[in-house]
């Protein structure tokens, strides 16, 4: 079971978080012209790396907050984990 | 062929059983313990497994093997045990798969053999091991290949019945497990020398620790080891050490428990058997408990497990460890045997041997060195002990219990063997020199490395915060474990709490060990074709491997699963390094290269009960329930589960059933006016000045121009398009929002709209909470809910005009501050109205006292469902995940001029082809026939399977507006297929049903009456 520091309410186990996929992904700006390419891009297509991995998980039984934590798919080695907004 | 007379018995000691010493041991003589082992009645103390019981009572025989079904007695004397597996019969419960070994004996324990009938001294499927050139490696996927069809009906049932050690019962488990969460510093994995020394030295640190040793009895080898420490015995010190780290209150010191997996982030699991060694577990003491811990460092002092010699017939019972030998007479006082042959390659079969002799039994050892000389050896040669060097034994004699054996003396280059004879004995216990257990290092995902002085692996770079001691790191002698220990422990709690106290460390006086000898398995004499095991579980013979590899199995991994080798319940404890060293040896590589197969949790087999805990039956998930819940229970409510919400089906009146009892609450609200608690709904409170542009965002439809006081209804999208939810929401004030989901999406929905307003669009300045729980909910509906909404508000004006279909009012109901939506989702006139959790019982009972006159009756979710059915609301049958508004008809809510979540993909070829599947009526032709919910509609009730599907039917109910049943079926072209004729078909039900297509909208398909 990972152990997973919350930014907000420090080191919780995995139990409490919700995991949200690649934290890499931007979603198209609203009102822009996407190309189809693009698009399935945004809402199909995932890298599945080996290694270092960016990737968002919700402390759905904590302060609720949505984290990036960047996570060796490889190890499960936690390097570090981000606010939402914080600039990576 | 000679006889060899070694039967010269001194006959000093006294045995108050036939095996049992009259002294010695840790057991508790003074009590007496009476058990049953296959039906017999037997006696042994207090302090004794239940193997040292029966070694005690000189039962050797206690199962047959996996394969063949030989006769198995004891091997080891711990967790390695491959043979002694029995089932436990114990407050009423059977417990398969327990090993002897680790059974403590209590008053009126009862057990029996396994993989055995009729019996285990007449066991029907031996003849497997005459048979046993049927039976090669593989023999599974050679054997039952052909024919094809006897599989399933033949081969698969005899496979099923044979395979398994004991039955597990298929009856509900009554005993209590429990989970349990801790924190520490240090967990320390065994109390042998280096766990006691490491764990004395990190707490004397003030680090918090968690001892944990897998017996009831801690010091490990210490308990049967000859060696001073300070000016105690090995075992005395083991004692004081133990007692001071109890009394310290940041030490958590614990035996029946074993660490038994290493995971990710150093947490680890540990199974504490609490009562398994009580006849009775207690109402509220747990028969086991799972601790989960995760800790800051962890020691590994799992200590090592002797290696088998492979020889002939090495599996008859009565041939076991040396270790075993020792630990059964020093810590039971129990003598395997009276006339043992001890066969080692290094100097711990001495110390068996000198036990021997101690009490009075001569023993004579075959040493496979053509000479060794040490401090323990001359100690052996001083007590006159017989000792052979260059010497073997060839094979075991004798079937249920050995009763001699074939020596013979070796070449030095270990090739030949010459002079056989066959003298005799009553055991022969093994030593092939010591395996460090290195299995919690391996799954912590540390690196291994062979070391070639032990011949064994041992772990080397670690991954997680782990280190290994003592003899699992291949230290086998005490000066130097303790020295470690000590220094480690303190080093790695200095690190984390900063402070050291210095330990002085004992001296320590032990005897040197000579060299052993790399020689572990005897050649076959020529002409003979004596099984030599590896594999002591799952019968896997030297020749099943060597076969194995003639057939081109290279891979240790692909032989493991070929031969079944190290696969059964022990893991190959005692078998794995024999193996990979014969492999290596067939295939001329070293062993390091053939590598060893991963080592996998559990180490040890662990209860499902106690991986399952408190969260059985209704326990497995939380249960909710509303705040009129206890209303419903008095009024005869039937209740269904909704996601984890218990919500009434339906109110039963008299004999009613489910379907008569809907029946009557839908047409008492298409009537007069019905009650439904909707308190399960997902509510969440939106606030901030941005919240409409947000609301706009997330639903399909448009929502900035939305007036305060009015409701709207709307659709969310996820970003592929598929339909996420539906529900109303409320513009309570400029910047407040009272969103409604359904009852099971409300925890994804909450989820959703945190992601976009941290993620996507954190510049909004929007604040979303879930208030599910702090509002208590009512549906009044039907067409006097009007009337009964005026007499509960009568200060308010909620006539059509006053208070319109989608409105919104405050009230205030008999002093009570209430909500008061007009929504509907039955299709009838009706309004929502929401007070404060506290007050919903209170809320329900004035709608119950003042709605009689209107004949209110209470509808549970059966009517709720026959109503919007008819009605042709969609609900989660229809928002399954896999459709899009179209399908739904919900396609006039998508907005064209504004951008929402999921709306770039709605454009997608699929969704907008003209033949796109939409929601349709479906009538049965003879309109008496139910159409069962996931029949498949057709064309051709009689074409060729597979039947192309048109579509399939979601929701089913007995329309009450034209009293016939009515379905909702998602339908390919469904647009263009009212009117039609087509075939409902069930093959679950076996039903096939002439079925027309029409409007989903059945009742009222404009919609009057909700506006009225």
């Amino acid at each position: 079971m990972l152990h997973i520091k919350c930014p907000y309410c420090g080191l919780r186990p995995q139990t409490e978080f919700s995991y949200g996929g690649d934290a890499t992904v931007k979603r198209p700006e609203l009102n822009k012209e996407v190309s189809d390419q693009d698009w399935d891009n945004f809402v199909y297509l995932r890298k599945s790396p080996r290694g270092k991995h960016l990737e968002l998980w919700q402390h759905i039984s904590g302060c609720r907050q949505w984290i990036k934590v960047e996570r060796d798919t490889l190890t499960h080695e936690i390097s570090t984990t981000y606010k939402a907004n914080e600039n990576i | 062929m000679k006889y060899l007379q070694h039967t010269k018995q001194t006959k000093i000691y006294k045995m108050s059983e036939n095996f049992r010493l009259d002294k010695g041991g840790l057991i508790n003589r003074n009590k007496k313990i009476s058990f049953k082992f296959n039906g017999k009645k037997y006696f042994g103390y207090e302090g004794d497994t239940l193997a040292s019981a029966l070694l005690a009572n000189g039962v050797h025989l206690v199962g047959r093997s996996f394969k063949y079904h030989r006769p198995r007695g004891f091997f080891g004397a711990g967790v390695d045990e491959p043979y002694a597996i029995v089932q436990m019969n114990r407050n009423n419960e059977v417990d398969p798969n327990v090993r002897a070994t680790e059974q403590e004996l209590f008053e009126g324990l009862e057990a029996k053999s396994v993989n055995c009938w009729p019996n285990v001294n007449f066991d029907i499927g031996a003849i497997n091991n005459f048979l046993n050139i049927f039976f090669p490696a593989g023999f599974y996927y050679k054997t039952f290949m052909w024919p094809k069809s006897f599989w399933y009906k033949i081969y698969e049932p005899i496979i099923r019945k044979a395979a398994g050690f004991g039955a597990a019962s298929i009856k509900h488990d009554k005993e209590r497990y429990e989970h349990k969460y801790e924190y520490c510093d240090l967990l320390i994995a065994g109390t042998g020398p280096s766990g006691l020394a490491s764990a004395y030295a990190a707490a004397k640190n003030g680090a918090k620790v968690i001892l944990a040793e897998d017996k009831s009895r801690y010091g490990g080898s210490l308990l049967t080891s000859e060696v001073t420490i300070g000016n105690q015995s090995g075992k005395e010190w083991a004692e004081q050490i133990i007692s001071e780290l109890k009394s310290m209150p940041n030490v958590i010191v614990k035996n029946r428990s074993q660490v038994f997996g290493y995971y990710d982030h150093n947490m680890l699991v540990m199974s504490e058997r609490v009562s398994d060694h009580l006849p009775k577990t207690d109402k509220y003491t747990p028969k086991q408990r799972l601790w989960y811990i995760r800790a800051e460092q962890v020691i590994i002092s799992s200590g090592s497990i002797e290696r088998p010699l492979v020889f002939g017939n090495n599996d008859a019972p009565g041939v076991m460890l040396s270790s075993a030998a020792k630990e059964y007479l020093k810590i039971y006082g129990v003598l395997v045997g009276k006339n043992p042959i001890v066969f080692t390659n290094n100097d711990s079969g001495y110390e068996t041997a000198i036990e021997f002799k101690k009490n009075g039994v001569d023993p004579i050892i075959l040493d496979t060195r053509k000479d060794a000389n040490s401090e323990i050896i001359k100690e052996a040669k001083e007590l006159n002990i017989n000792i052979k060097f260059s010497y073997v034994v060839v094979a075991a004699k004798g079937y249920k219990k050995v009763n001699s054996a074939d020596i013979a003396k070796i070449s030095d280059d270990k090739k030949v063997i010459s002079n056989i004879e066959n003298i005799k004995c009553d055991c022969i216990c093994v030593s092939g020199f010591w395996t460090p257990t290195i299995h919690l290092a391996s799954q912590s995902g540390s690196k291994t490395k062979f070391n070639e002085e032990i011949d064994a692996f041992v772990p080397s770079i670690s991954k997680q915060k782990e280190t290994t001691l003592g003899s699992a790191n291949g230290v086998f002698t005490l000066e130097e474990t303790l020295k470690t220990s000590f220094e480690k422990g303190s080093e790695l709690s200095k690190q984390i709490t900063n402070k050291e106290n210095k330990i002085s460390i004992p001296t320590v006086v032990e005897k040197k060990s000579s060299k052993h000898d790399k020689f572990w398995c005897v050649p076959l004499p020529e002409g003979k074709n004596y099984k030599r095991f590896l594999d002591f579980q799952n019968d896997v013979a030297v020749s099943d491997i060597q076969l194995a590899l003639r057939e081109g199995y290279r891979s240790i991994e692909h032989v493991k699963r070929y031969t079944t080798l190290g696969m059964a319940t022990d893991q190959g404890k005692t078998s794995n390094l024999n193996g990979l060293q014969l492999v290596s040896e067939v295939e001329n590589k070293v062993v390091p290269q053939v590598g060893h197969t991963t080592f996998r949790p559990p180490y040890t087999p662990v209860s499902i009960g106690a991986i399952v805990g408190r969260e059985v039956g209704k326990h497995s998930k939380p249960t909710r329930k509303s705040p009129m819940h206890h209303w419903h229970e008095k009024n005869n409510a039937v209740f269904v589960d909704a996601g984890v919400w218990l919500r009434p089906r339906y109110y039963k009146r008299g004999n009613e059933n489910l379907f008569e009892a809907s029946k009557r609450e839908a047409k008492n609200v298409r009537q007069n006016v019905g009650v439904c608690d909707v308190t399960t709904l997902g509510k969440i409170d939106i606030k901030g000045p941005d919240s409409a542009e947000f609301l706009n965002r997330v639903y399909t439809n448009a929502w900035l121009k939305l007036p305060v006081g009015k409701a709207r209804y709307g659709v969310m999208l996820r970003e592929d398009g598929i339909v996420m939810d539906d529900g109303t929401t409320t513009r309570i004030s400029d910047n407040h929002y009272h969103m409604t989901t359904t009852t099971a999406q409300a925890a994804n929905v909450l989820s959703h709209l945190e992601y976009y307003l941290q993620l996507v669009w954190p510049e909004l300045n929007v604040n979303v909470v879930s208030s599910t729980e702090q509002w208590a909910g009512a549906a009044i509906a039907g067409p006097k809910s009007r009337e009964v909404l005026q007499k509960l508000f009568p200060d308010l004006n909620v006539s059509n005009e006053g208070l319109p279909f989608m409105g919104y009012m405050e009230g205030n109901l008999f002093g009570v501050n209430a909500k008061i939506f007009r929504i509907s989702f039955s299709g009838e006139l009706a309004y929502e109205v929401n007070v404060e959790s506290d007050n919903g019982n209170y809320m329900w009972e004035k709608i119950i006292e003042i709605g009689k006159e209107f004949n209110i009756q209470p509808y549970g979710t059966e009517a709720l469902s026959t109503l919007r059915i008819e009605m042709g609301h969609v609900a989660g049958s229809e928002l399954d995940g896999r459709t899009i508004p179209y399908d739904n008809s919900l396609e006039g809510l998508v907005s064209k001029k504004k951008d929402f979540i999921g709306k770039r993909s709605l454009s997608k070829t699929a969704y907008i082809a003209p033949d796109r599947q939409k929601i349709v009526g479906v009538v049965p032709i003879d309109k008496k026939t139910s159409i069962p919910e996931g029949s498949y509609l057709v064309k051709d009730a009689k074409a060729k399977l597979p039947n192309p599907k048109l579509g399939h039917v979601s929701a089913s109910c007995w329309s009450v507006e034209y009293d016939n049943p009515f379905s909702l079926a998602i339908l390919k072209d469904g647009k263009n297929m009212i009117g039609k004729k087509l075939f409902a078909m069930s093959p679950l039900k076996n039903k096939v049903i002439p079925v027309e297509i029409v409007s989903s909208h059945y009742v009222d398909p404009k919609g009057e009456r909700v506006r009225s």
